[in-house]
């Protein structure tokens, strides 16, 4: 079974958070990278714009497929990944570095507190 | 249900690959180098592909041409022996049942390879168009088919076949021996690319697999999956059945129009697509391409539109069959159905990209072709 770096935090749609200061860093996992293969495609929001839980935020296009990003928590974009918009491959080589999407300032604290631990993540990809 | 699995299933798990259902076939759809990397170096060196999920058939007895005769758009039947020819089977109605290469061996001996998700399909139409004139005799449980492809797979095939086949004409095949063992090897593929498609009995594939891979291990030789395999056939503007050719269009339509010999012929579909030609088509397949700063892809499903004509279902005048990333060709590629005023090379066509319209323009000829 593959592991999860234990230091961040899930959503059940496969998307790591990483606390720095304030905001929140939002990637893809390993696991989703996987199922997608090779990213050629990646549509962010802008610094600034507002995301809701839940709500698509963005979308990934692999060779093969188009998926929607949705927002892991309420908040602002505080940040962008300049580097996506040239390099999207970034996503497959570094899926939990250099390939980070965006990161949000929540609203919501307690939105925070319903993300999945590493366990449950793990739990619930050996579960699919 | 359980998935079926070609005779080189352990060879892909060893070789890392990541396996997808594929029409009730588990299969790899991609290895550890990835889509982008196996698409390259199937352009740039050579590739094998693991094609052992589609359906081999015998058409054999007396009556033998005459039923292929009746069958085929392409002049089959009347190829010399030794010939490997691309052809649609079409319905009474100018639809597509399938589309397929034909080995004519001789006039009572035809070897055929179809679809893999059309087998079963194409067997039954077989069987009913032959009405007992000659045998269907289906090999394809004991039939496995391996491809390579790419600008160093005649010279990779060669030395395994003893300098035998480098001088096999493209479209054509022979038996031959490679790495010790006995092969239908035809000069054909499905990547715009020369090359081999393979094929031999099941118990002897990993053998061949293997002797492929480790002596083209000079050439940088790569094991190719489906979603590569997609992206390549794209790339050359090959179609694929059940997204660019169904029951609904005709070969004219699709621009196959090379592979429907109707002079002085009689074959299931002739008359409807005479008439078409007759009449003119009202609807094409186009290639489009969408340059990169649009940052789009168009995929199957998508609708063609034209906002001047309404809202909603009033702006749709057709519908996008297959599309993905130019890996070669840089931006995005893909194959829609248009009206046939929208078909001529240069055309701007707007394609509505989950919500995006986005610009596209009509090309014609390949998108890739190779030099």
């Amino acid at each position: 079974m593959s592991s999860f770096p234990t230091d961040l935090r899930y959503t059940p749609d496969h998307e790591w958070l990483r606390a720095q200061g304030q905001s929140w860093r939002v990637g893809i996992t390993q696991f989703a990278v996987d199922s997608l293969g090779d990213i050629t495609l990646v549509d962010l929001p802008k610094e600034g714009d507002l995301v809701t839980k839940g709500q698509r935020f963005g979308t990934v296009e692999s060779v093969k497929s188009v998926s929607d990003l949705y927002a892991p928590v309420s908040g602002r974009v505080v940040a962008v990944n300049p580097a996506l918009k040239d390099s999207p491959e970034l996503v497959n080589n570094e899926a939990y570095g250099k390939g980070w999407m965006i990161d949000i300032e929540p609203t919501e604290k307690a939105e925070i507190d319903e993300l999945m631990t590493p366990d449950a993540y793990a739990a619930h990809v050996a579960a699919q | 249900m359980e998935r079926r699995k070609t005779p080189l299933w352990d060879l892909h798990k060893q070789l890392g690959a990541r396996l997808i259902d594929f029409g009730g076939w588990d299969m790899p759809v991609q290895y550890p180098a990835g889509t982008i990397k196996e698409h390259k170096t199937v352009r740039s060196s050579v590739g094998l592909f693991d094609v052992s999920h589609m359906g081999e058939v015998y058409l054999r007895g007396k009556g033998a041409r005459a039923v292929v005769e009746r069958l085929c758009t392409n002049n089959v039947a009347g190829a010399a022996p030794g010939k490997a020819v691309y052809t649609l089977l079409c319905r009474p109605n100018g639809g597509v049942v399938d589309d397929c290469i034909f080995y004519k061996r001789a006039d009572d001996d035809f070897f055929v390879i179809v679809n893999a998700s059309n087998t079963a399909k194409d067997l039954e139409w077989f069987r009913d168009q032959a009405h007992g004139e000659c045998d269907v005799i289906d090999v394809s449980d004991e039939t496995a088919l391996i491809a390579v492809q790419g600008p160093k797979a005649v010279g990779l095939v060669d030395r395994l076949a003893g300098g035998t086949l480098a001088q096999l004409p493209s479209f054509t095949f022979a038996e031959a021996t490679i790495a010790g063992v006995a092969c239908v090897a035809g000069r054909t593929g499905y990547t715009g690319e020369d090359g081999f498609e393979l094929a031999c009995a099941n118990a002897d594939a990993p053998r061949l697999w293997t002797a492929l891979l480790e002596a083209g291990q000079p050439d940088g030789i790569l094991p190719i999956g489906l979603g590569a395999r997609d992206t390549l056939r794209l790339e050359s503007k090959l179609p694929l059945y059940g997204n660019d050719l169904d029951d609904d269009h005709t070969p004219l339509e699709a621009g196959l129009g090379w592979a429907v010999k109707l002079d002085g012929r009689e074959f299931i579909g002739a008359d409807p697509l005479r008439a078409q030609k007759r009449e003119g088509l009202t609807r094409q397949l186009v290639g489009f391409k969408i340059a990169e700063d649009q940052r789009a892809i168009a995929r199957h499903g998508y609708a063609v539109v034209d906002r001047s004509l309404g809202t909603g279902e009033q702006a749709v005048i057709g519908t996008v069959t297959s599309g993905g990333p130019g890996i070669i060709v840089g931006g995005s590629i893909g194959l829609a159905y248009v009206p046939t005023a929208k078909a001529a090379a240069g055309t701007q066509l707007t394609i509505d990209c989950r919500g995006k319209d986005v610009p596209a323009t009509v090309v014609s000829g390949k998108f890739y072709k190779r030099s």
